[in-house]
């Protein structure tokens, strides 16, 4: 079992004629991911890597059953995309576009209270469940199949964790990269509960990093909802107040709030083991299980 | 992005804001002409992006020309918390009977623009914010409707602002509300918002980012950009086009993506060592990037070991193993002990380029770290 993807999931690719979008079409299809359809406006009737491309999601949505999208459309017509996603309706979307402008975000956001999809990122690696499908740009190889959710908020450390698992044998039932930016669709806590209901995630992963207050509110989540048992870990902890650390959203801001002292205290005083190293989250979670 | 005082205040003024005279000056000459022009006593202003200027002396109050002429020399070329001043603005000072703060944000914790107004100005708005929360009245917009009338007016009267300027100061508000939105505002803020004894209101100092991500079409707002790095390093970082921050330590660290390369930042420290500073390459690096943050680490003398670390995803090895060879092998001898770590797309290819005379090579971020902190106290010893 896995969440939010599987081998049934009928992707359309937005942005499927644009360098990344094609290479990374390439890659979802190696892996074995379901790519029925590329949108792109005004490119209907091309194909990519033997994938029919339509100028409208919608026309995606009706000619091949597309139910989750991945966008690749550059920043300035990236929130558009997304709104064309939103209405078409699918269940997930995933946004791996960086650098949407933060206003285009909140109104995107105001936009996705109203329908039931999932969106995931922007600014985000994508979505996985090992052996099924990818919708995004991550590296399949690292990954395994087994038990183990993750949830993350950076791309790399997301490779780096995996890696540290899979080294230990310690498979992944779906990894989520939910994105670095400072407003981002599913977050910790829908994510989290995303793994709860899922019988086979035996134990989650939650890497966090400064800035913000959603690994608080997580670890108030965790105390009160959760029985699957979740390991942390917190990237950020010798940045400095007011410097932007990488990501448009990590940040300490000048009152203190963001700190990785706060998300760690929060998250121990909710049950939940902070690992100091990548590899310690790994001894862990292979306790756990 | 964020502007100047004076810029904002431009841009303020332009939409209807009250603001006082003033005249920017970026000589001593220029600066005592300003003031006669406008009158005494006027305000001199360092014009640089630093929080806590009056505090840090970089704003007087003067009253004649003999006075304007002390402070402006003062001010100008001074070193303000790192900055260097090159401009002063000269203003019409305000005599004020109280002073409030209005400004607009994104809440990045409900994705929704929240407008702000207490009637505790003129001090940093985030120890209010800390200290005395209720002190600050909030309403949230919708960003699909803008914020209405209403909100302004149930915003400024929750904050308990005077009925005889609560129209006035609304109005401010939701002018800044439109430019905030507009302009693809961070945040724009006026602290203080002064209150005349006639119940006139003036905005005494003007605050306004732009978001970085919206610069594309905010074109002629990303022309007023006079962002002054801190240091030589942030100023190459910025020409190549890195995340950078230099930090004070002495291991250096480069890494691909930001949440890996602010662990590996942790682990320095989880081991012993310290940090030297943050960069990351960005993902898909080609070996000249490679190379060219190589000779940014090597160039902060206070570095003494690196510490290079890449998980690729589209990041590629290979590229990376010919940038490191290319830039260490123009040196006779290697300025300072890299450790590099390799894992991910074509990581074995590129251990198989990596000319492992020049860098040490540890097969796990831990081992990496370790082996960087352990040089870097060899180089102390």
């Amino acid at each position: 079992m896995s969440v939010l993807v599987d081998e049934d999931t009928r992707v359309v690719v937005q942005g499927i004629t644009g360098g990344e979008g094609k290479f990374h079409t390439e890659q979802m299809l190696d892996y074995g991911t379901n790519v029925v359809a590329g949108a792109v406006p005004d490119r209907g009737g091309q194909e990519v890597a033997g994938v029919p491309v339509y100028d409208t999601v919608s026309r995606a949505v009706r000619e091949e059953n597309a139910d989750a999208s991945v966008v690749f459309v550059p920043p300035a017509f990236a929130a558009d995309a997304l709104f064309e996603a939103l209405d078409a309706p699918l269940d997930l979307v995933v946004a791996i576009t960086e650098g949407i402008p933060t206003q285009d975000m909140s109104r995107v956001y105001r936009r996705l209270q109203e329908t039931h999809t999932y969106l995931v990122g922007p600014n985000c690696p994508g979505v996985i469940t090992p052996g099924e499908a990818k919708l995004g740009i991550l590296p399949g190889n690292i990954f395994s199949s087994g038990s183990v959710g993750l949830i993350s908020r950076s791309g790399t450390l997301t490779y780096q964790i995996v890696d540290n698992l899979t080294k230990r044998d310690v498979g992944q039932s779906t990894a989520i990269g939910i994105g670095g930016d400072p407003i981002i669709g599913t977050d910790f806590i829908e994510a989290l509960e995303l793994f709860e209901a899922d019988p086979e995630t035996e134990a989650v992963v939650m890497c966090g990093e400064i800035g913000g207050e959603d690994e608080e509110n997580a670890a108030e989540y965790i105390d009160a909802h959760m029985d699957t048992p979740v390991v942390g870990f917190i990237a950020g902890r010798t940045a400095p107040p007011g410097k932007r650390m990488g990501h448009a959203g990590a940040i300490v801001s000048g009152s203190g709030t963001g700190t990785a002292e706060s998300k760690i205290n929060a998250l121990e005083g909710a049950g939940v083991p902070v690992g100091d190293t990548p590899e310690e989250v790994a001894d862990r979670v292979a306790d756990l299980l | 992005m964020r502007l100047h005082e004076y810029q904002a205040k431009r841009v303020f003024a332009k939409a209807g804001i009250p603001t006082p005279a003033a005249e920017l000056a970026r000589t001593v000459d220029e600066a005592v002409a300003a003031a006669d022009d406008i009158g005494y006593p006027v305000a001199i202003k360092a014009q640089v992006h630093v929080g806590g200027r009056g505090k840090a002396g970089g704003i007087k109050l003067v009253d004649n020309a003999e006075e304007a002429r002390e402070a402006a020399d003062e001010i100008l070329g001074m070193d303000l918390k790192g900055y260097h001043v090159d401009k002063v603005l000269v203003e019409e000072a305000v005599d004020f009977a109280n002073e409030l703060y209005v400004g607009v944000t994104m809440d990045r914790g409900v994705g929704r623009p929240v407008a702000m107004v207490s009637t505790r100005g003129g001090v940093n708005i985030e120890e209010v914010a800390e200290e005395d929360p209720d002190a600050i009245a909030r309403e949230h917009v919708d960003p699909a409707f803008g914020m209405h009338d209403f909100q302004a007016r149930k915003v400024v009267y929750d904050a308990g602002i005077r009925r005889e300027v609560a129209s006035d100061v609304a109005s401010i508000l939701t002018t800044l509300y439109d430019l905030w939105e507009e302009r693809d505002g961070s945040d724009i803020e006026i602290n203080p918002l002064m209150v005349t004894e006639d119940d006139e209101v003036i905005a005494a100092d003007a605050v306004f980012n732009i978001d970085g991500d919206a610069l594309f079409r905010q074109s002629d707002l990303a022309e007023m950009e006079d962002e002054a790095a801190e240091d030589e390093l942030e100023a190459k970082a910025n020409d190549y086009g890195f995340d950078y921050v230099r930090l004070d330590g002495n291991v250096g660290i480069i890494g691909n993506g930001a949440g890996l390369v602010m662990t590996t930042l942790d682990l320095v420290d989880h081991y012993g060592g310290s940090p030297a500073n943050f960069l990351d390459v960005g993902g898909g690096a080609k070996a000249d990037r490679i190379s060219n943050a190589l000779d940014m680490v090597f160039s902060d003398e206070n570095v003494d070991a690196v510490v290079f670390n890449i998980f690729g995803g589209i990041t590629r090895g290979d590229e990376v193993a010919t940038g490191i060879n290319s830039a260490l092998e123009q040196f006779d001898e290697i300025p300072k002990p890299v450790i590099v770590r390799l894992a991910g797309t074509k990581a074995e290819e590129g251990m198989e380029i990596l000319n492992t005379d020049l860098v040490q090579v540890e097969g796990t971020l831990e081992d990496a770290v370790q082996a960087a902190v352990a040089a870097a106290e060899e180089v102390q010893a």
